[in-house]
């Protein structure tokens, strides 16, 4: 409240809204490609933070995450699009779409609460699975979700006429459909920081780290473990409901495709590798986890060519096999993380 | 002065062993209440069932009045029983100020929505558990630690941080297993000062302890357990005199 206002921070504030405004134009002089992967780096800072709240707050390893992230991009889908011919505005659907996720963050999480560690992520990772597999099913005998093909030309976020996809002109500059995105995902990304800082230093925050240090000390001081438990399951996945609406709106485009397992894992590692239960941390991961894959998507092919002469690996295996390799040197020497807490540090280098 | 807490034989076994049969015990309330015998004769199962981590296999308990429910501590902790642990359990990466506000939850409201928006309620009520939780630091004399993680304090500060936790939940009933283990004399004694201290602030006692003269000295009725069946529950003057505790117990 009153720290922050000091010359300092103001400075510091006031760069760092600069470098984001100007992030978007900078980008597009290498194509609007790289504008769409900041966007998905932005989106991953999203769900990495709702993630965060599970696995890094309340320590509950949640293998299944994409799933939330499935029915929020499916709510959006089925409600703005010619598939059902619907056609509803982003306030009704954004909300709709975190509550369903809500919902199923809660009937994933009341009966498998007991679980713990290594129990609990098979479990949610079955039900990432499951909602997978509902999605690309779905379509018989009544047409839900169109199966495999997926949902095409779903709206593009709107407020009123004003459309986020296409170029549109604001005070005599052109700006494109990414670059509005982007603006739109930075808005919601701050708000994501702000209510995890907020969480972090509450009452409910601090129930959740005191359950994942000592569960039976939480329940002796008199924490209702489950329903805290729960409540982190639920906010995780309502912000995971978000993101995937924001996602089907973006692409225009889903199918169970973009739902699968890996995708799950993707984010954890961006919580893990970025320092678990550390805001700055997770957000270092999720940004880095997205641009080095396609940093190498576009660097190992020439690289090999100007080493070697010719091919000698696929650039795609060449590309997992380095980006696997980094995640191992990570964990190696950084296993808190690349940015972890303060506290977290000291509790794996068991120092004081 | 009435029963605050009245068990009426629990029972709890595990496979063969006998841990508690069918104690009954009642405590009143203002008392501080000593649960002494020999290792393994089911103190801190006593303690287990009480605080619901224990499902008892018979008996149940009364808490001033109305009976508690059994496998739900957080209720416990509600209804107002507090406890801490023989092998101390803190958060051992919170700092002391941060276990103590824990121990805050049961008795403050702020959810999620009102952390999020940061409503003039919810911050009040922070501030509120801070204030709380800091006087509770000063109460137990560890003021000076409390930015410290739980972890690195000594032995002796964990034991009172612990009892700081669960005073946060403002119990009737302070449920303290062994806290002068490990401790020297002038630990031993200052901590006897802080539960005199506790109770004169009103709040009843029932303490686990080896140290026969602690308990004896402190405690206004002593109960004692063997091989988990109650042997006797009386004045520490009747209770020390007793054929059957020599016997079991103190003249081992
Ligand atoms: N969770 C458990 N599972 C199996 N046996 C248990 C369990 N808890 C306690 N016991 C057994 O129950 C008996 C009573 O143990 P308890 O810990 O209550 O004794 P105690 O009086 O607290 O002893 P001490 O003075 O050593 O702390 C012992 O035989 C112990 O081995
Ligand atoms: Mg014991």
């Amino acid at each position: 409240m009153k720290r922050w206002l000091n010359p300092r921070s103001a400075l510091g504030i006031t760069l760092i809204t600069a470098a984001l405004v100007a992030l978007p134009f900078v980008v597009a002089m290498g194509g609007q490609a790289w504008v769409r992967i900041v966007n998905f780096a932005i989106l991953y800072i999203f769900l990495a933070l709702g993630l965060n709240i599970v696995v890094g707050f309340a320590g509950l390893l949640d293998l299944g995450y994409i799933a939330f992230y499935a029915v929020g991009a499916y709510t959006w889908a089925l409600l703005a699009s010619p598939h059902f011919g619907l056609h509803w505005p982003i306030w009704a659907i954004l909300p709709i779409g975190a509550g369903l996720a809500c919902v199923a963050g809660v009937l994933l999480g009341s009966p498998t609460l007991k679980l713990r560690g290594d129990y609990l992520a098979i479990v949610t990772l079955g039900f990432g699975e499951i909602v997978r597999i509902f999605m690309n099913n779905l379509n018989a005998p009544v047409n839900i979700t169109n199966g495999p093909q997926g949902i095409t030309l779903i709206d593009p976020v709107a407020f009123g006429a004003f459309k986020f996809s296409g170029n549109s002109q604001i005070f005599g500059f052109t700006i494109s459909g990414p670059q509005k995105y982007y603006f739109l995902l930075v808005a919601l990304a701050v708000i994501v920081v702000i209510i995890n800082l907020r969480l972090q230093n509450s009452r409910i925050g601090r129930a959740w780290q005191a359950i994942r240090e000592d569960e039976i000390a939480a329940k002796a001081v008199g924490i209702n473990t489950r329903n805290i438990k729960l409540l982190a399951f639920a906010m995780g996945a309502s912000f995971g409901g978000v993101a995937g609406g924001i996602f089907a709106a973006m692409q225009g485009f889903v199918s169970p495709e973009s739902f699968s397992l890996i995708e799950s894992v993707m984010i954890l590692a961006m919580v893990v590798l970025g320092g678990m239960g550390h805001i700055p941390g997770v957000i270092l991961g999720a940004v880095l986890l997205t641009f080095l894959p396609e940093v190498l998507r576009y660097g190992v092919g020439p690289l090999q060519m100007a080493v070697f002469g010719k091919m000698l690996v696929d650039p795609e295996s060449l590309r997992m096999l380095v980006f696997g390799l980094a995640l191992v040197l990570v964990m190696r020497f950084k296993p808190a993380g690349l940015w972890p807490s303060p506290e977290r540090k000291r509790e794996l280098t068991g120092g004081a | 002065m009435g029963a605050l807490l009245e068990a009426r034989a629990v029972a709890k076994h595990f496979g063969g062993v006998k841990a508690l049969r069918d104690v009954s015990l009642s405590i009143r309330e203002g008392e501080i209440y000593g649960l002494i015998g020999p290792n393994g004769a089911g103190k801190t199962t006593f303690f287990n069932c009480l605080t619901g981590l224990y499902v008892p296999d018979g008996g149940g308990f009364e808490f001033s009045g109305a009976p508690l429910q059994a496998n739900a501590p957080h209720q416990a902790a509600e209804r107002g029983i507090a406890r801490t642990f023989q092998n101390i359990r803190l958060f051992a990466n919170m700092t002391a100020l941060e276990n103590v506000m824990v121990g805050r939850h049961v008795r403050t409201r702020a959810g999620v929505l009102g952390a999020m928006l940061q409503t003039r309620a919810t911050r009040e009520e922070e501030a509120a558990i801070r204030q709380r939780a800091e006087a509770l630091l000063h109460y137990v004399r560890i003021e000076d630690k409390a930015d410290d993680l739980a972890k690195n304090l000594s032995y002796g500060d964990q034991r009172r941080l612990e009892i700081a936790r669960a005073l946060a939940t403002e119990p009737r009933l302070l449920c303290l297993d062994e806290p002068a283990a490990g401790m020297n004399a002038t630990e031993t004694e200052e901590l006897r000062e802080l539960i005199e201290g506790i109770r004169k602030d009103g709040t009843t006692i029932l303490l686990i302890e080896h140290d026969v003269k602690l308990v004896m000295g402190l405690c206004d009725r002593v109960a004692v357990l063997d091989y988990g069946a109650l042997v006797i529950e009386d004045v520490p003057a009747v209770v020390q005199k007793d054929q059957r505790v020599i016997e079991a117990y103190l003249g081992a």
